[in-house]
């Protein structure tokens, strides 16, 4: 007993937290980083008996299956002739007065097939994943990684102007891109740079768009991290918030409405899910019967606020079922579960045309932007036990070795390669011009009218007057 | 942008300066309604508006009409029998969240179909202030036009009422002209809220399209019945009629140019008719597209008459009256012979029993216009 707490007191408190809404209201940083057995052991003494009962048992690794659990099989003792007809069904009456309780008798559990070591959770049921399509999401996470490695440098440097890392979110990133196909339609936050990069997004164009060249599709208008590409179906990112879940749905009505085989993923942070365009677009998704996966990327953070500032429903899987949405709450550092999810989301969000929510529990291990230094709101020692002990991509990477699909020459390749490459884009990158004057007025509606050209005339005649005003690298 | 002028038919279904206004669908409207279909003829506002949903939807298979009450009608039954024609999958009700109502509706549009979306009141939309403001106006621009969402028309009716209080009265069209991207439409009557609307739907741009709702059921004039678009960003010069006898005077005003929009036309109308009682010679140009707006027609013809009113609903500051006064200031300066007038709505909230005293009525109109021409 005292062995296994030893390795898993950290994982058990991690669970305990989402399990124990009316006992404890702990937030993230509570129960995400007591390391130590003592710690471990000495908490579990303080439980309620029914938590000690339930570090004890062996059934919180729950697996979650697919199927939905359905509402109207609620039972009570009511005779059935004794109901109100309702368009939306029927509703029977009691005579009990009793409020539906704020949390549910337990948390919802988080699907997992990986455990920390990155060994196959035996009873788990998930998705086969190929030898070559594991070493494609293993590679791509180490490029991710680096890329956000180096660009966050040259940011530093003041090299670019703003970045973005993924940094212990890149199963999220990568295992559900890997789980969907490329007529998916993908409406991004702004942490899943890893879904374009497995898209095929190379790192020159990643490059180009935060250098804000004249390379960058976006022609230097956005901050970088912006990304956008037609060509990969990833809509371009914008730095608001949640607003890309109802365009989202709009967007799978179409693809429902085209009878295409294909549905639309939309990203947001647990932040995300306070925002009314979320509420919204699950409820004219639920409504709609549209195609789309809401995926949350639940990081326990948004900029500086806990989860426990942010909202006290057992985290955001609990929100579908009140849209009538089907959710699922899955380990997001567990390359595999997500893969599994994101793969049975998007065959029932076409085969049945319905949306699905899903909540990855994770952990964004790097400050919200460069504009951010996290150590002012949560304690170091809390980050670095994510950042060793949960990183997602060495639990993928053990797996890979466990299969024999990985070795530490490939590792050495690969993150070399990925280095090189990286660092040729920069500099490529950082030769390219900047886009021109004439693109700051095109582009804001599908010609420009006349104002905007008589006020490109007044801009250029200004520049010419005094050009030391002005960028000397933007060409006019 | 070329000047042009059509001739009318207008009469006016409510007689005096009082407009009635209802929206539910009495028998004796909507017997009318029918009779006009059928003649083909003289529609209202809200007929032709149906009309034109009628026409995008039959001309374009991915068009798309939604919105809150949409499918029995809408409240002002502008979407009447569009569901029942082209499906519920086509005509739809949406949930009530205008801003999942603009969201959705972005998406739709940016996989290439045409969304008309709903917002049931004007005084409604600023739930989805965001995604018209930050979404829909930015859509093509942010992404180096790799994506865009110009299939996207919002409707939404809008003004004075004669009992809308608060929040059944406001005249928003300011805030949206301040967001590059998006154009903002607003008819006068049933003709050109037909034409109008069709080049709206059709636009490769998101617009926003302002409905006089005073008028669904009292303008009414003859609407062509086939197929046909006006041009947006290009004002129209007014041309006056003699109500008494319904004889059309074809003239142009030298003395002072009027300039509004929507609903006011008629009032400026009136107030331009009984100031030339007095001799004085009015010109009046319905804006129509207020973003991007025609000032080359502005400013023809202030250089001709060296004065200015313009009148709108809305509050006078921060109003589009202000915009359109600067720039003509900037383009005509030593043609302006007196200070720009602007005729407009109090800056207060829209008061219910007060809107005989907020509106901006014939009487202040003629004052003013005679006050600039007198200056």
């Amino acid at each position: 007993m005292h062995q296994w707490m030893r390795k898993s007191g950290t994982i058990v408190n991690h669970f305990k937290s989402l399990l124990l809404v009316t006992n404890n209201l702990s937030s993230w940083r509570s129960y995400s980083f007591v390391k130590r057995s003592q710690f471990a052991a000495s908490f579990a003494h303080n439980l309620p008996v029914a938590d000690r009962d339930f570090i004890n048992s062996s059934t919180h690794f729950c697996p979650r299956r697919f199927e939905s659990v359905k509402s109207e099989k609620i039972a009570n003792n009511v005779d059935d002739n004794q109901a109100l007809e309702l368009p939306e069904g029927k509703v029977k009456f009691t005579p009990k007065l009793r409020f539906i309780s704020e949390t549910a008798d337990e948390r919802e559990c988080c699907y997992r097939v990986l455990d920390e070591n990155g060994n196959r959770i035996s009873s788990s049921n998930y998705v086969e994943v190929s030898k070559e399509v594991a070493i494609k999401m293993y590679t791509d996470m180490v490029t991710l990684q680096t890329m956000d490695t180096i660009f966050y440098e040259a940011q530093r440097q003041g090299r670019i102007s703003f970045y973005v890392t993924a940094a212990g979110e890149e199963a999220i990133n990568i295992a559900s891109a890997a789980a969907l196909k490329i007529d998916d339609i993908v409406f991004p936050q702004y942490r899943e740079a890893g879904v374009l990069l497995w898209r095929g997004f190379t790192i020159q164009e990643f490059a180009n768009q935060c250098f804000s060249n004249k390379a960058d599709y976006g022609k230097g208008r956005q901050m970088p991290i912006h990304y956008g590409s037609n060509k990969h179906n990833y809509v371009t990112v914008a730095s608001t918030v949640a607003t890309q879940l109802p365009q989202a749905v709009g967007a799978a009505y179409s693809l429902k409405m085209e009878k295409q085989d294909a549905c639309a993923i939309a990203y947001v942070g647990d932040g995300g899910t306070s925002e009314g365009d979320f509420h919204a677009a699950l409820n004219f998704a639920a409504v709609t019967e549209a195609p789309v996966i809401f995926f949350c990327r639940n990081n326990g953070w948004a900029i500086s606020t806990p989860t426990s500032d942010q909202f006290r429903s057992d985290g955001v899987v609990v929100k579908g079922r009140a849209y009538g949405v089907r959710s699922i709450r899955v380990d997001g550092n567990d390359a595999l579960a997500v893969y599994s999810a994101v793969h049975a989301a998007r065959d029932m969000a076409i085969r049945e045309q319905r949306p699905i929510l899903i909540e990855a529990l994770t952990y964004r291990v790097g400050h919200h932007s460069t504009s951010d230094d996290s150590t002012k709101y949560r304690p170091v020692k809390e980050i670095e036990w994510w950042k060793m002990e949960q990183d997602p991509v060495t639990r993928f990477r053990n797996w890979m070795e466990n299969n024999s699909w990985w070795s530490d020459k490939a590792e050495s390749e690969a993150r070399n390669s990925a280095r090189k490459q990286i660092l040729h884009a920069i500099q490529e990158a950082e030769k390219v011009d900047k886009p021109p004057v004439a693109d700051i007025f095109t582009d804001v509606y599908d010609s420009p009218p006349s104002h905007l050209c008589e006020q490109e005339k007044l801009l250029r005649e200004a520049i010419k007057r005094h050009p030391q005003d002005y960028p000397s690298d933007v060409p006019l | 942008m070329g000047l042009r002028r059509f001739g009318r038919l207008v009469k006016w279904v409510g007689g005096n300066g009082r407009r009635p206004f209802s929206t539910s669908s009495s028998s004796s409207c909507d017997e009318m309604m029918v009779q006009q279909i059928a003649s083909g003829k003289s529609l209202n506002l809200y007929s032709a508006i149906n009309q034109a949903l009628h026409i995008a939807l039959e001309t374009d298979p991915r068009a798309y009409v939604f919105g809150e009450d949409v499918s029995f009608g809408g409240v002002f039954r502008c979407t009447t029998g569009l569901a029942d024609r082209f499906g519920k999958q086509r005509v739809f009700n949406t949930p009530l969240c205008e801003q999942g109502i603009v969201g959705f509706g972005i998406g739709l549009a940016a996989m290439g179909n045409r969304a008309v979306a709903e917002i049931q009141f004007a005084d409604y939309i600023f739930p989805a202030f965001d995604q018209i403001v930050n979404e829909a106006a930015k859509f093509r621009y942010r992404s180096g036009n790799q994506f865009n969402c110009g299939g996207l028309t919002i409707r939404s009716p809008y003004g004075a009422v004669g009992h809308g209080g608060h929040y059944h009265s406001q005249s928003p069209e300011a805030f949206f002209c301040h967001a590059p991207g998006i154009k903002v439409v607003i008819p006068r009557s049933p003709r050109q809220a037909k034409g109008l609307l069709l080049s709206c739907i059709r636009d490769p741009n998101p617009v926003v399209f302002f409905e006089p709702k005073w008028l669904y059921r009292l303008s009414v004039e003859e609407v062509p019945e086939h197929d046909y678009m006006l041009p947006l960003s290009e004002a129209e010069e007014f041309i006056l009629e003699n109500w008494n006898c319904g004889t059309q005077i074809i003239r142009e005003g030298n003395d002072i140019t009027l300039v509004g929009w929507g609903a006011q036309l008629s009032i400026m109308e009136h107030a331009c008719k009984d100031a030339e009682k007095e001799g004085i010679s009015c010109e009046l140009i319905d804006l129509q597209t207020l973003l991007p707006w025609d000032k080359d027609t502005v400013e023809a013809s202030v250089r001709k008459t060296g004065r200015l009113l313009i009148s709108h609903e809305a509050p006078v500051t921060g109003g589009f009256g202000a915009e359109i006064s600067a720039s003509i200031v900037e383009r005509c300066f030593l043609r302006l012979e007196a200070p720009v007038a602007r005729v407009c709505g109090l800056d207060t909230p829209f008061p219910l029993v007060f809107e005989p005293f907020y509106m901006p009525n014939k009487n202040k109109i003629l004052d003013a216009i005679k006050s600039t021409v007198n200056y």
